[in-house]
């Protein structure tokens, strides 16, 4: 290791309160404040999954999965040399550190419970992933059917009358805590076959790179990655609308400024034709709209669904090119022959037939577990996650209703916590005749939270705290973060070129071009053709605007995540999880991508 | 007269290391793959051995007697009795059919005129070509004896290629090349040498190419390197040349590196004979080699290897105004492939024995970065 670097990170009990945020702690639950013993252990900022800070609320989306990955990992498959992961938070940041287990007799014991545990899943992946599937869809079904109490003056008679005996205001609380329990259940299921299905993925990623030590990582990517995945969903019900616009002769009201609401109105005077299209969204719309325009972790990442502006915005381009007679088809045939081909010649320069073998079963292994790796996202992150943020959402409005707060979005400054009492305050107004007194209490809250948030926006977390660990050897954290000593020494070294985004090299190509910085998916009307779209997370949602732009980079991503798959497909530079490209790029910056390498130049700010 | 003195190229393969040396063996090899190479032919071993046999003072046993007998560390001694065995070599006569034979084999060469001939000429005058020696241990089991012997460059006429023959001859006893057999004893009998006669390519750039990388030994790239002007500058490591990494399964650029390129060998103006000149400055950090020459050299160092079914160790050169490179050599790897390497991973009784196995080491490091 380089000398001169620090043989530690700033410790946690040195970090002050961001400037103007004193007070952010009252945001966030007591076990999530660091401890002065925290000092002794190294943590790293989550900026993949939390790359900014935390709204009161959304740090449930940190608490929750927190619980079911640890329960996972240290408890059901019992892995052998992880428990699970622990996480604080800090001037808004999700910081996070695995508990590893180092006693050879400790990994012993729990090894063979884990290759019981563990082989039971591989050996019975396929009937185990069907079942998951109707399992996750029964859990979204009842995510949907949650209703949130009207309230209304006198209670329906059937209470009455069918001697049901409990009035609703009971419901108000019960249905809120089906909302999270639902949601930890989400979140059990995600982490139940994860770490089986990235542990064959990281097998096979370690063989071939210690056979080709200059593989790049998206090669192993694509050797592994399915052609027919459920992602691509969402895009292609979009392509089939733009045909059908197209066919139904209403695809003129489709433009590049077009307002998704005035372009609906449109429709409903276009009479039949126009019918026939609005039929045609709402078949798509249930469920393929229900993509998050993020990774499913903040409230604000909104879905297709909650918001038109992208699937519309990609509609005008999609319609062009159905003039122009060109093919919107991917062409599945060809990417599968490319990556047979790409398989067959590297499998064709491993050294030994006994190396052969193992590269076939491990490769075998992956593409069994990889429809879950690929596919759980849809159903988790997306369909049910946006689903659970639009219940919260209801919730907030029945607040509003009652005056407790300004707007329904301001629940998601209350920690969930706080949206009981807040909940309980209506219930027993709604009973007894009175007001609810949350309203003067909180929101002077959350107007004051919400400045906070906007102050923790300006502070730049550390990418990690504490004392640099010898060894960094949690299995968890290399494959759920990618983050290795080699990562560390990196943070570690002062930035040798201002002008140098780094991060995974996600998609081939070297361009120059003018950089558009969106922080929001609602912004995506601004985006120009031949422009480098950069960006906090390309989410899958992202991906129909792609044929727009002449690279992508983005803070937040891998290079197996959905976006840098579909940039790889588009043939277009990607750049992904650089942790700041949205900090250090500002829009109209002329910057080069390459993708080859990882890095963005900023050529001329 | 066993054997012949000349053979063109197409008359000599692989297994002809005996007899045409190793360039000469593996250029005609390269013939046969169909592979672009300058035409040419060999001096076969055969014509060495009867000139040595020839050779005043008791031919090539006395010749074998007084190498073997000099102590490799006695430099003085080393120095008088290579240069006097040297002298033998380029000032005994030629058996007539063999200077007949290389005569034929310029006019024949001549005739063929394949190759632009050097620009700004005036008039026709002799092709020039580079007289290459050729040992006949070169491609096996030491590679590094490779280069001990000379190469001269830009030869004309008929006259001048026969004296450049003999100092390839010579070559066979300079200082370093005896020196060398002595420290690793290695036997002076039957001891011979080919010279390669082939027409000269007035390279815009040159360079090497490797099948694997010699960094990693990894199989999956090709690793290329490039400088302007004649190859020997970067053989002889005299210019930082251009390198790339290139992946061999996608064609993709791996890692780029353009180096400031400040001389290169050319022809000298007299037509006859290398210097050494200043590369001019709006070249020195241009790429020596666009894209499109890139990918073409790429596929020929795959179909070299294709071909002899192994990593390979090329040298290429590029005309000016030429669409395809040249190959002036390929030669198997041998760092690598002759390194013990254990295996990575052999097959599992059950594919997810890996798995386990990687999630139940300690400090395991599998490195990289997952899918989320």
């Amino acid at each position: 290791m380089d000398t001169t670097a620090p043989r530690s990170f700033p410790l946690p009990s040195e970090i002050a309160d961001a400037p103007g945020a004193d007070g952010w702690q009252a945001m966030y639950p007591f076990f999530t404040r660091f401890q002065p013993e925290d000092d002794q252990r190294f943590w790293f900022y989550n900026a993949m999954h939390f790359p900014e800070p935390m709204p009161a609320f959304d740090a449930i989306t940190a608490e929750i999965p927190y619980t079911a990955i640890g329960a996972n990992s240290a408890r059901v498959f019992v892995l052998p040399t992880t428990l699970g992961i622990e996480h604080r938070i800090v001037n808004g940041r999700v910081y996070i550190t695995a508990n590893p287990v180092t006693d050879p007799a400790e990994i012993e014991r729990r090894l063979a419970e884990f290759q019981q545990r563990a082989g039971h899943y591989y050996g019975n992946w396929d009937a185990i992933y069907d079942a998951w599937k109707e399992r996750m869809k029964g859990v979204i079904a009842q995510i949907e059917a949650i209703t949130v109490p009207e309230l209304p003056e006198f209670e329906d008679a059937a209470v009455v009358f069918e001697t049901r005996g409990i009035a609703q205001n009971h419901y108000v609380r019960e249905n809120y805590h089906r909302v999270l329990d639902l949601f930890s259940v989400m979140w059990h299921h995600h982490t139940e076959m994860l770490f089986l299905g990235y542990g064959a993925y990281l097998v096979f990623f370690d063989f071939c790179k210690k056979t080709f030590p200059e593989i790049p990582d998206q090669m192993v990517a694509r050797m592994v990655a399915g052609i027919d995945v459920i992602m691509y969903r969402p895009d292609e019900e979009l392509k089939r609308l733009a045909r059908l616009a197209v066919e139904c002769g209403v695809d003129d009201l489709f433009t590049d400024s077009g307002d998704p609401a005035k372009v609906l109105d449109a429709l409903q005077d276009r009479g039949e034709a126009g019918r026939r299209w609005l039929d045609g969204l709402d078949a798509a719309r249930d469920p393929w709209f229900h993509v998050s325009t993020g990774d499913g972790f903040y409230h604000h990442h909104l879905s297709w669904n909650d918001d038109l502006t992208l699937p519309f915005a990609a509609l005008p381009r999609y319609i062009e090119q159905i003039r122009r007679g060109e093919s919107l088809e991917r062409p599945t045939q060809r990417l599968q022959q490319e990556r047979d081909q790409i398989t067959a010649e590297y499998r064709s320069l491993i050294a030994s037939d006994e190396e052969r073998a193992a590269f076939d079963q491990m490769l075998g292994l992956c593409r069994l577990v990889f429809p879950f790796v690929e596919d759980h996202k849809f159903y988790c992150e997306h369909w049910f996650t946006t689903r659970f943020f639009q219940k919260v959402r209801e919730f907030g409005k029945l607040l509003r209703r009652f005056d407790v707060l300004e707007d329904a979005d301001d629940v998601f400054q209350l920690q969930h916590y706080e949206v009981d009492q807040a909940l309980a305050d209506v219930m027993l107004a709604w009973a007894s005749g009175g007001r609810p007194v949350g309203g003067s209490h909180l929101k002077p809250l959350v107007a004051e939270r919400k400045r906070i948030l906007e102050a923790l926006k300006e502070w730049s977390p550390p990418p990690a705290l504490g004392p640099i660990p010898e060894a960094l050897n949690d299995p968890a954290v290399q494959m759920l973060w990618g983050i290795t000593s080699e990562t560390i020494q990196a943070w570690s070294a002062p930035t040798t070129d201002e002008r140098e985004v780094r991060g995974f090299a996600a998609s081939p190509g070297v361009v120059e071009g003018i950089a558009r910085v969106l922080m929001n998916v609602t912004e995506i009307g601004e985006l120009r053709e031949g422009e480098i779209l950069v960006c906090p997370v390309t989410a899958p949602s992202w991906g129909p605007v792609f044929g727009k732009i002449k690279a992508a980079v983005s803070d937040i991503g891998g290079t197996m995540s959905h976006a840098a798959i579909v940039a790889r497909e588009y043939g277009m530079p990607a750049v992904v999880g650089t942790g700041q490209a949205t900090k250090r790029i500002r829009t109209g910056d002329r910057v080069r991508v390459d993708g080859d390498r990882g890095v963005v130049q900023i050529l001329d700010a | 007269m066993s054997e012949p003195y000349v053979l063109p190229f197409a008359g000599v393969g692989r297994q002809d290391v005996g007899v045409a040396g190793g360039k000469g063996a593996s250029l005609g090899e390269l013939c046969r793959a169909g592979i672009r190479v300058p035409p040419g032919f060999v001096v076969t071993t055969a014509a060495f051995r009867d000139v040595a046999e020839r050779l005043p003072d008791g031919g090539a046993r006395a010749v074998e007697k007084r190498i073997a007998a000099l102590d490799p560390d006695d430099h003085t001694t080393v120095a008088a009795v290579t240069a006097s065995v040297r002298d033998l070599f380029t000032s005994a006569p030629l058996p007539q059919p063999l200077e007949t034979a290389i005569r034929d084999g310029y006019a024949q060469l001549s005739e063929r005129g394949l190759l632009d001939r050097h620009q700004g000429e005036a008039g026709p005058s002799p092709l020039p070509v580079a007289v290459r020696s050729s040992a006949t241990s070169e491609d096996s089991a030491d590679a590094s004896f490779a280069g001990l012997q000379d190469t001269f460059l830009w030869v004309r006429g008929a006259d001048d290629i026969v004296e450049h023959v003999r100092c390839c001859w010579a070559s066979l006893y300079s200082v370093e090349s005896v020196t060398y057999r002595l420290r690793r004893k290695l036997p002076e009998e039957g001891l011979a040498i080919a010279v390669v006669v082939q027409q000269m390519v007035d390279a815009r750039c040159s360079g090497v190419m490797f099948t694997r990388s010699p960094l990693t030994g990894d199989r999956s790239v090709i690793v290329l390197e490039a400088s302007w002007g004649l190859g020997s500058a970067v053989v002889g490591g005299e210019v930082t040349p251009d390198s790339w990494v290139v992946n061999k399964v996608t064609g993709e650029v791996l890692r780029r590196t353009i180096s400031r390129k400040l001389h290169r060998h050319v022809a000298d103006p007299s037509g006859r004979g290398v210097r050494v000149e200043d590369v001019p400055e709006g070249l020195q950090e241009s790429p020596a080699l666009d894209d499109a020459a890139l990918r073409k050299l790429v596929a020929v160092g795959r179909a070299v290897e294709r071909h002899y079914g192994a990593p390979q160790d090329i040298e290429w050169a590029w005309a000016a105004g030429d669409d395809q490179p040249f190959l002036l050599q390929s030669r198997p790897e041998t760092v690598w492939s002759t390194r013990p390497a254990p295996p990575i991973a052999t097959a599992a009784a059950n594919p997810f024995d890996h798995v386990l196995a990687l999630l139940s080491k300690p400090g395991a490091r599998p490195g990289g970065e997952a899918p989320r």
